[in-house]
């Protein structure tokens, strides 16, 4: 059985930890509506990852320091400059993946498949990353945990939050930097590219069923595990690229899930 | 009589733009004050200039003796309810608890003080029973509510209310505005608005305010100065609403 092989299993485990990640991150992206700036983080987070490979460490740990770094630079830009935060969320981006290309051109001798990066490799997640991904979900799930309410109070009405001395500027970054972090789990099971529909797609199709952000979370974390678990064995039996694979099953389903939610509406 | 709200010689402006020019005012605690003028006047900017949410460009903002990120503590913040996100799923309790977000303890847990506090809030404002619903599915009139709610929660000793009675139809227009003078007993009102219709007859006192800001204490304002802050001559007679009329600007 293909269950007793270790890549699968890793494959499993993998899938299962962004799915967790993604649910509880990716509610909050598509309430708050940070889904450009989510994308400028992740496409900036290749960065990172150039600059592990030239530096020899886990690119992933790298990853970790340059996107929460970046992000919160991204948040800060985006809250000072008065106009065109979307070019500069743009720029940021782009940056970013110039910057990590650069990087891997400069590193001498093999480079690793850059291709996984980009679009994510299931298949090849290690123990020490399938470590990190669980520490980062342990973070993430302790902070969101500790400061629910002023997340919710913070994503709700910024203005007012500001006004009861909400620390806004202190929470965004926080909010941010957990989007990194979400971003850094999803490198090896959809890559770069591909993170922003896992930030965006479980949690867009939760919303479809729910009007409250705690049911959000959990329903779009169930969601992300079940497209992930699809998405990994349907890839698996027709030997198709397990990122596309997940993406492609999670957007179809929203959108299936969507059109029916729309004709009830009508229906109605 | 204490001035909770004081503005010296304050000047805005909003890249080479001069939104507001050598503004003076003050407010006291018993003081039920609208501010009046056309849109784009400045009246929202002079709101988040006084909630400490903008700097000034020149002159001193001092709220309850304070600077306004001190003193805005104490004041209970309305916004246009139009601006709201609907879409947001966050139910009508959880609104109005949110104004008790600074009281909240290290894991922002909300106590058993605060959600009482924030029921007392929803029972003034007779929202109780929509406690659990999702804020999309409110009326206009009853996401104003909630909003207000929510500012009472944090219980002010001033209350801002940003344009109030947009959208809102005549009588709701004119229950609403007997609801904020019995409120008025209580705390300071500030309410900002661009509708010349109901207002008058029911603040204490009035200013006008396009760039620069004329106060008329307790009188009323005659059609001159409307035709000057609008550019046009604007009916000022509503029905069931007594009419006033204030003294002209000195300059």
């Amino acid at each position: 059985m293909v269950f007793e092989y270790a890549f699968f299993q890793n494959a499993i485990m993998a899938g299962v930890l962004a799915a967790i990640a993604c649910g509880i991150i990716g509610s909050y992206v598509v309430v708050k509506r940070l889904v450009f700036i989510s994308g400028g983080i992740s496409h900036a987070a290749f960065g990172g990852i150039g600059l592990g490979l030239f530096l020899g460490y886990n690119p992933l740990l790298v990853a970790i320091l340059f996107s929460v770094f970046s992000s919160s630079i991204l948040g800060i830009i985006s809250r000072k400059a008065y106009q065109r935060e979307d070019t500069l969320i743009g720029a940021m981006w782009a940056i970013g993946m110039a910057f990590g290309i650069f990087m891997i051109y400069q590193t001498p001798g093999y480079v690793p498949d850059l291709a996984s990066y980009l679009f994510g490799n299931i298949l090849t997640v290690s123990r020490q990353d399938i470590f990190i991904m669980l520490i980062l979900n342990i973070i993430i799930g302790i902070v969101v945990f500790s400061r629910y309410n002023e997340f919710l109070a913070f994503s709700f009405d910024e203005e007012f939050s500001e006004v009861t001395n909400v620390p806004v500027m202190k929470t965004y970054i926080i909010l941010l930097s957990l989007v990194a972090l979400t971003v850094v789990i999803l490198v090896s099971v959809v890559g770069i590219i591909l993170a922003m529909a896992l930030l965006t797609l479980p949690a867009a199709t939760a919303s479809l069923f729910t009007n409250s952000l705690k049911k959000m979370i959990i329903l779009s974390l169930i969601m992300g595990i079940i497209y992930m678990l699809l998405g990994i064995g349907i890839s698996f039996l027709l030997d198709q690229p397990s990122g596309a694979t997940i993406v492609l099953i999670s957007g179809v389903s929203y959108l299936i899930l969507l059109g029916i939610k729309s004709l009830i509406l009508k229906n109605n | 009589m204490k001035n909770i709200v004081k503005i010296e010689n304050l000047s805005y402006d909003y890249g080479d733009h001069r939104v507001l020019e050598d503004i003076n005012l003050k407010v006291y605690e018993d003081d039920f004050l609208g501010i009046i003028g056309p849109n784009g006047g400045g009246k929202s900017t002079l709101l988040k200039l006084i909630l400490g949410l903008l700097v000034p460009t020149q002159g001193k903002i001092y709220l309850f003796n304070k600077s306004p990120k001190e003193g805005r503590e104490f004041v209970g913040y309305v916004p246009q309810y139009t601006l709201v996100d609907r879409n947001f799923p966050i139910n009508v309790e959880q609104v109005v608890l949110s104004g008790r977000i600074n009281h909240t303890d290290f894991l922002k847990r909300y106590s058993e003080k605060d959600r009482k506090i924030s029921n007392k809030a929803m029972e003034i404002m007779g929202i109780q029973d929509l406690s659990k619903i999702q804020i999309g599915k409110l009326s206009g009139g009853q996401l104003q509510r909630v909003l207000i709610a929510r500012a009472l929660s944090t219980e002010p000793r001033l209350l801002l209310l940003d344009e109030p009675t947009s959208n809102i139809d005549v009588q709701a227009e004119t229950d609403f505005y007997d609801f904020l003078h019995e409120l008025s007993e209580k705390m300071a009102i500030i309410l900002v608005t661009h509708d010349t219709g109901a207002i008058s007859s029911h603040v204490k006192s009035i200013a006008c305010i396009n760039k620069t800001l004329h106060y008329h204490g307790e009188k009323n304002i005659p059609p001159k100065v409307f035709e000057k802050l609008y550019g046009c001559p604007i009916e000022l007679i509503g029905h069931g609403i007594p009419h006033r009329v204030l003294k002209e600007h000195d300059d």
